[in-house]
Formats: C-alpha cells, sequence, structure tokens
C-alpha cells in the first residue's frame, strides 16, 4: 500500500479524483434510494398543502429561528409517543422545502402542537411567553404582533412551491393574497374561497384578536393550528414503512 | 497589502471591484421591495466602492521587486490570521451571550434581531466560518507553500478568496440578525450568498492545484490531502445542500428543491461532513504540518497517515443519518448512518495516536511550552469528541441523547477543545514567524489564554453532560402508575443551574480568546515597531531609552 500511495502522491490531478471518488460512494448509496423507492413516503391521501396564510407562518417561524429550540419530528419511542401524539411519518413533511424536524429540544416538540391550545393562548404565549409559563426561557416575540404581514406576493411563493413539486392549483397561486387575507378575517367576503379550495376543515378566523389588520401574528398562529393536522395518516394504523 | 500586487493586479483587482459593484446595483435594484437584499445590495456596493478607493490610493506605489516576488507570500495569511482573531472574538461573544439567554431569557433587547433564533446562527456561522474558515485559509496557504516548496501561483487570487470569503461571512451574519435564513443548520444563508461561495470557493481550489503543480517536492505533504479534501468535498457538499429556487430573482427568500425526507437526509449528509470536512480535516492539516514543526519531531507513522485520511473521507459520508434515528427516515440508512459511524473512531483515534505519539520524546516541552501544550490537548479532546461522537451514534445511546443539550456538549468538546484549541496553538506558532519575531509578544499570556482555555471547555462540556443526560432521563422516566413522570417544564427548571455553569465556562473560554487577540496583536505592533526601528537604524540609531520602551509593548 505505501508504495502505491507513494506514487498516488506525485500527482495532484490523481488526488483530486481519487478524493472526489472515495467521498461520493457514501452519499450516493444513502441518498438517491430515497428518491426511487417509494415506501420511503407513505402514502396520505388526504394530506392537503398549507393555505398562503400558514405558509407565510412557516416562513416567520423559519425566519425567528423557533426550529432552533423546536423539534417537528416525533421519534418511535414510547415516551415521546405518549408525551407528543402519534409518531411523525414521512408523508407529513411531504411538502415541507425545506424540512424543519430540528434537532434540539430546548422547547417541546410543536409536530402535533395544532388544536393544543387556542389562538389566544399562543398569542399570549408569544407576546409573553412569561406571562403564561413562569418558568419559561423562550423568548418574547411582541413584533409579531406589531407587524402587518406581507401577502401581496404570496402568490409568488405559492409558484415557485409548485415548481418543486407541491401540488397547489393554478386558482390556489392566483388567489393567494385573498385567501391569506379571508382565512383570517372569516366575516369578509373573502372568506369563503378558503374553505372552497383548501377543504372545509380549514381554520378560518381571527387569529390574532384583531379582524382589522392582517399580521404575522396571524399568520404564525395559523400555521401552529395546522401543525400535525395536514393529514390523519398518522392517526390511522399503517404499514410500518421503514419503521 | 496592495503593494504586493503588481500593476496588471491592480487593474484586474478593478475590474473585478466594478464587477462586484454592479452586483451590489443589481441587488438594490432587484431588493426594491425586499428589505434584505436591498440591505446586502448596500454592503456589496459599499465594500466594493471601499475597496477600489484603496486599490486607486494606491494605484501608482511601486511595484513589488523582483526579489519580492520570489519569496513566499504570506501577506494573506497575515490577514487572515488577524480576521480570524477578530471573528473568534464576535462570535464567541455572542455565543456567551445566546448562553446567557438560555439562563435569563430577557436579557435582551426588544427587537427581533436580538432575539434567540437571530443569534444562534450568528455565533454558530461567526465561529465556524469566520473563525475557523479564515484560520483554515491563512494557515492552508501558509503549510502549502512551506511544503511545496513553491509560491502562490499569483498575488489577486489569495486576496480574492480572502476577501470574498469574509464578504461571505458578513452577508451571512447581517442576514441572520434580518431573519434571513434558509434553516439549513451551518448553511443557512440564502441563495446569492451561496453562489457567491461557489465562486470564491472555485478559486481557492485553483490556487490550490496551480500551486500543487508547480511544487519542487515530488510528493504532496499530508497536511494537504486534508486541506485538499476540505476544500473539494465542502465544495461538493455545499452545491448539492443549497439547491434551492428562489421566490424570484428579486426576493432573497428561497425554497429548497428537497422537501420531507429527502430534505432531511440531504441536510444531516451536509451537516454531518461539514463537521467532517470543515470542522476535522482542514484542521487536522492544521496539526500535521505545526505540531510536527513545534515539537521539532517527525510525524510518528507515514502508514496510519494514509489509513486515517483514506478512513475519514470514506468513512464519514455514511455516518450523517446518524442524526436521524428513530425517525421518519427508513431504518436500513439509520443503520448503516450507525455501523458507519461507529467503524469511524478507528481512523479517527489513528490522527489522534499519531498525533499524540508523534509528541514522544518531546514532552518535556509540551510541559514547558503552552503553544504545543494547546496542540497536545486538542489532540486529545479530539480523540475524546470521537469516541463520544461513535457512541451517541448508537441507536440505544441516541435515543437517549438526541434532541438534549448532550448533543451540544459533544459538538462543543470538539468545538472548543479540538477545533479552537489547535487553531490558537498553531496561531501562537505562526504569528511569531509571519511578523518575524523570535516569540510571542508575552509567552505568560499565552499561558494564561491555555488555563482560561481549558477551564472554559471543562467547564463548559461537563454542564451539558450533565444538563442533557438529566434532561434525557427526565423525559423518559415513568412513575409507579405507569405514566410519564415529568413534565417538560420540570426538565426545564432542572437545566437552569446547568446553563448558568455553561455560560461561566463560555464566559471563560471567551476571556481566553481576548487575551489571545491582545497578545497577537502587540506581536504584531512589537513587529511594526522593530521595523521603524530597522529603518531608522540605517540613519540615525534610535537613543537606548525609547528601545527598550518598544521592547515593553508600547
Ligand atoms: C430559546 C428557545 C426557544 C425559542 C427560540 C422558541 N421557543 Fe417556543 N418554547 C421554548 C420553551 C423552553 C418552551 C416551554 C415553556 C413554554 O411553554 O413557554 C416553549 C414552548 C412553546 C410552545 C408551547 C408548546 C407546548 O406544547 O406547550 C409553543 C407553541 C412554542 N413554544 C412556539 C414557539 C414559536 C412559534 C417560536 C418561534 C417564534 C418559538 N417557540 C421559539 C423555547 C423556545
Ligand atoms: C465562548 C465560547 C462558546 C460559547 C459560550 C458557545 C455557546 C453556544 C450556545 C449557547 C449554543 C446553543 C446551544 C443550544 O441551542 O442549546 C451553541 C451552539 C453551537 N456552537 Fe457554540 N459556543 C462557544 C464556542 C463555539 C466554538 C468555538 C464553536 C466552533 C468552532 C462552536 C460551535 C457551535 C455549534 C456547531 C453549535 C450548534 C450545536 C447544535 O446545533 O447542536 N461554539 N454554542
Amino acid at each position: 500500500m505505501p508504495t502505491f500511495h507513494r506514487r498516488l502522491e506525485r500527482s495532484a490531478i490523481g488526488f483530486v479524483l481519487a478524493i472526489i471518488g472515495v467521498s461520493a460512494i457514501g452519499g450516493f448509496v444513502e441518498i438517491a434510494p430515497l428518491f426511487t423507492i417509494d415506501e420511503t413516503v407513505e402514502e396520505a391521501r388526504d394530506m392537503r398543502v398549507y393555505t398562503p396564510l400558514e405558509l407565510a407562518g412557516r416562513n416567520v417561524y423559519i425566519r425567528e429561528g423557533c426550529y432552533a429550540c423546536h423539534s417537528q419530528m416525533i421519534r418511535t419511542l414510547r415516551d415521546e409517543v405518549e408525551r407528543y401524539g402519534p409518531f411523525s411519518l414521512a408523508a407529513e413533511s411531504q411538502y415541507d422545502h425545506p424540512m424543519l424536524w430540528g434537532s434540539k429540544r430546548t422547547g417541546p416538540d410543536l409536530a402535533r402542537i395544532g388544536g393544543k391550545y387556542s389562538d389566544a393562548w399562543h398569542v399570549a404565549h408569544l407576546i409573553n411567553p412569561r406571562d403564561v409559563v413562569p418558568v419559561s426561557v423562550m423568548p418574547r416575540y411582541g413584533w409579531l404582533q406589531r407587524n402587518a404581514l406581507r401577502f401581496e406576493d404570496l402568490g409568488r411563493h405559492l409558484a415557485a412551491q409548485r415548481a418543486l413539486g407541491v401540488p397547489y392549483s393554478e386558482a390556489m397561486i392566483a388567489n393567494a393574497a385573498a385567501d391569506a387575507r379571508g382565512q383570517a378575517n372569516p366575516d369578509s367576503s373573502e372568506a369563503g374561497g378558503v374553505a372552497e379550495r383548501y377543504g372545509k376543515a380549514t381554520n378560518i378566523r381571527v387569529f390574532d384578536g384583531d379582524p382589522g389588520r392582517l399580521t404575522e401574528m396571524d399568520a404564525l398562529v395559523a400555521y401552529l393550528q395546522v401543525l400535525g393536522r395536514l393529514t390523519d395518516a398518522a392517526h390511522k394504523p399503517v404499514p410500518a414503512a421503514g419503521k | 497589502m496592495l503593494s504586493g500586487l503588481t500593476v496588471s493586479e491592480r487593474q484586474l483587482s478593478l475590474v473585478v471591484l466594478g464587477l462586484l459593484a454592479v452586483c451590489g446595483l443589481a441587488m438594490i435594484g432587484a431588493g426594491r421591495n425586499d428589505d434584505a437584499l436591498g440591505t446586502h445590495g448596500f454592503i456589496v456596493l459599499g465594500v466594493s466602492l471601499g475597496l477600489t478607493f484603496l486599490v486607486i490610493s494606491r494605484y501608482f506605489d511601486p511595484e513589488p521587486s523582483q526579489e519580492r516576488l520570489s519569496e513566499y507570500y504570506d501577506d494573506p495569511t497575515r490577514a487572515g490570521i488577524i480576521l480570524a482573531m477578530v471573528w473568534a472574538v464576535i462570535g464567541m461573544f455572542v455565543g456567551v451571550w445566546v448562553a446567557a439567554l438560555l439562563a435569563w431569557p430577557d436579557l435582551t433587547f426588544d427587537a427581533a434581531w436580538a432575539s434567540f433564533g437571530r443569534l444562534r446562527p450568528v455565533h454558530t456561522n461567526g465561529v465556524i466560518f469566520g473563525f475557523g474558515g479564515n484560520a483554515l485559509i491563512a494557515t492552508s496557504l501558509h503549510v502549502l507553500q512551506r511544503t511545496s516548496r513553491a509560491r502562490l501561483p499569483d498575488q489577486f487570487s489569495p486576496w480574492f478568496v480572502l476577501i470574498g470569503y469574509n464578504l461571505f461571512c458578513i452577508i451571512a451574519a447581517s442576514g441572520y440578525l434580518m431573519g434571513l435564513t434558509q434553516s439549513k443548520e451551518y448553511a443557512e444563508p440564502e441563495w446569492y450568498a451561496d453562489i457567491w461561495l461557489v465562486i470564491v470557493w472555485v478559486v481557492y481550489f485553483l490556487i490550490y492545484i496551480r500551486t500543487l503543480q508547480r511544487r519542487k517536492e515530488p510528493h504532496i505533504y499530508v497536511a494537504n490531502w486534508y486541506y485538499m479534501a476540505f476544500i473539494l468535498v465542502v465544495a461538493v457538499l455545499h452545491i448539492v445542500n443549497n439547491l434551492a429556487l428562489p421566490v424570484s430573482l428579486g426576493h432573497a427568500k428561497s425554497y429548497s428543491v428537497f422537501s420531507g425526507v429527502q430534505d432531511a437526509m440531504v441536510q444531516w449528509w451536509y451537516g454531518h461532513n461539514a463537521v467532517a470536512f470543515f470542522l476535522t480535516a482542514g484542521f487536522l492539516g492544521m496539526l500535521y504540518y505545526y505540531l510536527p514543526k513545534r515539537a521539532e519531531r517527525p510525524i510518528f507513522s507515514y502508514r496510519l497517515s494514509i489509513i486515517s485520511f483514506w478512513g475519514i473521507t470514506f468513512m464519514y459520508m455514511w455516518a450523517g443519518s446518524h442524526h436521524l434515528h428513530y425517525t421518519a427516515l427508513p431504518q436500513w440508512v439509520q443503520t448503516l448512518g450507525m455501523t458507519f459511524s461507529v467503524v469511524l473512531l478507528v481512523p479517527s483515534w489513528a490522527s489522534a495516536g499519531n498525533a499524540l505519539a508523534t509528541l514522544n520524546g518531546a514532552w518535556h516541552r509540551v510541559r514547558d511550552d503552552a503553544t504545543l501544550r494547546f496542540m497536545m490537548v486538542a489532540a486529545v479532546f479530539y480523540g475524546i469528541s470521537t469516541f463520544e461522537g461513535s457512541f451517541m451514534a448508537i441507536r440505544a445511546v441516541n435515543s437517549l441523547s438526541h434532541y438534549t443539550d448532550w448533543t451540544v456538549g459533544h459538538v462543543h468538546a470538539g468545538a472548543l477543545g479540538w477545533v479552537a484549541m489547535i487553531t490558537f496553538g498553531s496561531f501562537y506558532a505562526l504569528v511569531p514567524w509571519m511578523w518575524k519575531q523570535g516569540r510571542m509578544y508575552s509567552p505568560k499570556l499565552v499561558e494564561v489564554h491555555f488555563w482560561f482555555a481549558l477551564a472554559g471547555t471543562v467547564i463548559y462540556v461537563f454542564a451539558m453532560w450533565n444538563s442533557g443526560i438529566i434532561q434525557g432521563l427526565m423525559w423518559r422516566t415513568y412513575n409507579d402508575s405507569g405514566t410519564l413522570a415529568y413534565s417538560f417544564i420540570d426538565s426545564l427548571v432542572a437545566m437552569h443551574p446547568y446553563y448558568i455553569a455553561r455560560t461561566v465556562g463560555g464566559l471563560f473560554f471567551l476571556i481566553g480568546a481576548v487575551v489571545g487577540a491582545y497578545n497577537i496583536a502587540m506581536t504584531i505592533r512589537m513587529a511594526r515597531a522593530a521595523k521603524v526601528r530597522e529603518e531608522a537604524g540605517t540613519d540615525v540609531p534610535l537613543p537606548r531609552p525609547v528601545a527598550t520602551a518598544m521592547q515593553a509593548g508600547e
């Protein structure tokens, strides 16, 4: 071996190619099949996409780095299932570009937080977590309530997602801005279209307590309230794909 | 810095800076409706105009002499060392801040930029890319020339790499404060920053390969294998992991092309190998040059070097999936990740052992020389954290450690104990050479830095081991009636003392880094003073009292 290696060390290009070749194998073997083996992602027929408002909320979640403290991946361990609910399926994050599984639980897992608390609880908690949970170390997010949501360009966001394979329809893209307003204002004329396009089960209500304004708080709470509720697949017995 | 450039290189600089300014303007234009993109446009424009001004103001300086052009070109290395120390202080300061926020969450301003989620990536990127990356660029250019006995191919490209890379770091860090992030760990910068880094990286690679092609040594030295693996593999990882579709050319925001489980696998393939090829391979390059140099001993075993190099290059790439045990990732991938992670201990310990065995016969120097001790302790921590890593990759262990502070403790055993220690050790060896001084300004302060760094690391790591294991156990403990014994909040309360201890440990480490930065700054001043004296000395000898004052570090 040393003599062969001695020779390799004499060629810079040879060394470069050897490094690329040797390092490429692992990633290729582990990643490529994930795109081709069907069982990797379970089938979830009832899976719906995020509404424009929820997507905007997801982007706020990313922007504020909530994922640095919260995971969204319940592992297949008894205590986790008992603490947080049914373990997460690959199908549940199939439209998540990027995924937000997280790697650190400074706070609890949020994969199934949707519906656990009222909107008012979330708003109060986000404005000052210590008002609700005195020992919390979560940051305050008061500005979410003050900042108006930028929703005019949500159609472009949906279009970008569709280009990556998320099944948004033409109508969803065309009405994205109106749907965002409508979802947070059930009394407006724009609310009807949201249920029509995203399903009756969609949460359509004033999330931040103020129907007059569409804020980042509306978007984030709408997102939190739908976490774990895009499909029922995890609650049904499923073929143990990859488990 | 500019007097080292030939006239044609000064012209090339102006052209490149002009192009950069155009990019800045384009970003400002495209970012009319996007605050972050527009702000970044102004930063790019400002940097390019500032540098243009600098080049023009020095444009008519005399060209470097033929003699200077035949010497090793070390100006970029000197600048890189300074930049690395600046980033070290910034990055670690933010580290202490975020550590404090986990103990006292309201220790901040009521402003979005100052919240934990935005500061944390400033810390991670500041230390990894700002401190670590600049240290790698600076040392790699030094090692490359010495071990090839060849000068860098030109004067322009190393500056392009160094300045371009720091521009990337500034865009990244300022972006996080504005809330701009892809959320991919250690790959947070948005698409345009990523594209820019690819350009910088290609030039970096070309410097390497062009210098190696002109080497006067028949063989490529071990340190360069590692630096090359670092440059090449990081390029591949970076490009694949950052594939994304911008919302539009006028949006800073983009969406990852991967989603869900595939995205998770790609991200951890990247994430784990960012640790392997950025924070390990590159720094092993440092170890393989500066440790034998400082100890004045040859590398213990050539054979071990070969085994560990190819072992690391091959096996690390399989290990990323150990970050996804018990998740929705198919189990066969988890098992592969675990298996390779465990076997990875062999090449890792081969490296650590090779380094420590090299010190055999030089232990008295380790005792007396804090610089060498930095390197020795780094090798020990490298051994400890790779053992710990292999251990944590075992599924059963990972079920406890994952999501807890144990991971953070593990990361910092490597980051503080290995990465930062080997860097400081290498810098203390390198700085006197680079500024042509017999020694650092104050060897005593090197000693002080060493003890602060070691104490800080030990406090930090023990605090996190404790909190991580307690946290993991509390989450899975059942009481007699078969229900979970502790609420999440119970575990949160239990963490508080450890978060305080960690902040203290981090503060120690930061103080050490500040002491190091001061010592390096004073060494540079010492060199400047000596140069002034030398130049003055050709004409009028300086009166004695002034000379002594200079030595005292005035
Ligand atoms: C510094 C870490 C940290 C960050 C960053 C953080 N959180 Fe938290 N979060 C916590 C902690 C700790 C708790 C548990 C105590 C509490 O309920 O406040 C928590 C609790 C929660 C809960 C209640 C979970 C439950 O099951 O009771 C929600 C919802 C939540 N966070 C949402 C968010 C959102 C949204 C963000 C980003 C805007 C965020 N968190 C950012 C630490 C964090
Ligand atoms: C002054 C010394 C330092 C302090 C006080 C410090 C503190 C911290 C804190 C508080 C976190 C967040 C942990 C959490 O979310 O619970 C963190 C994360 C991190 N730090 Fe540091 N740090 C220091 C030095 C370094 C150095 C030198 C490096 C690398 C060279 C580093 C690399 C990282 C990484 C990679 C993470 C992310 C860990 C993960 O996601 O698991 N840190 N640090």
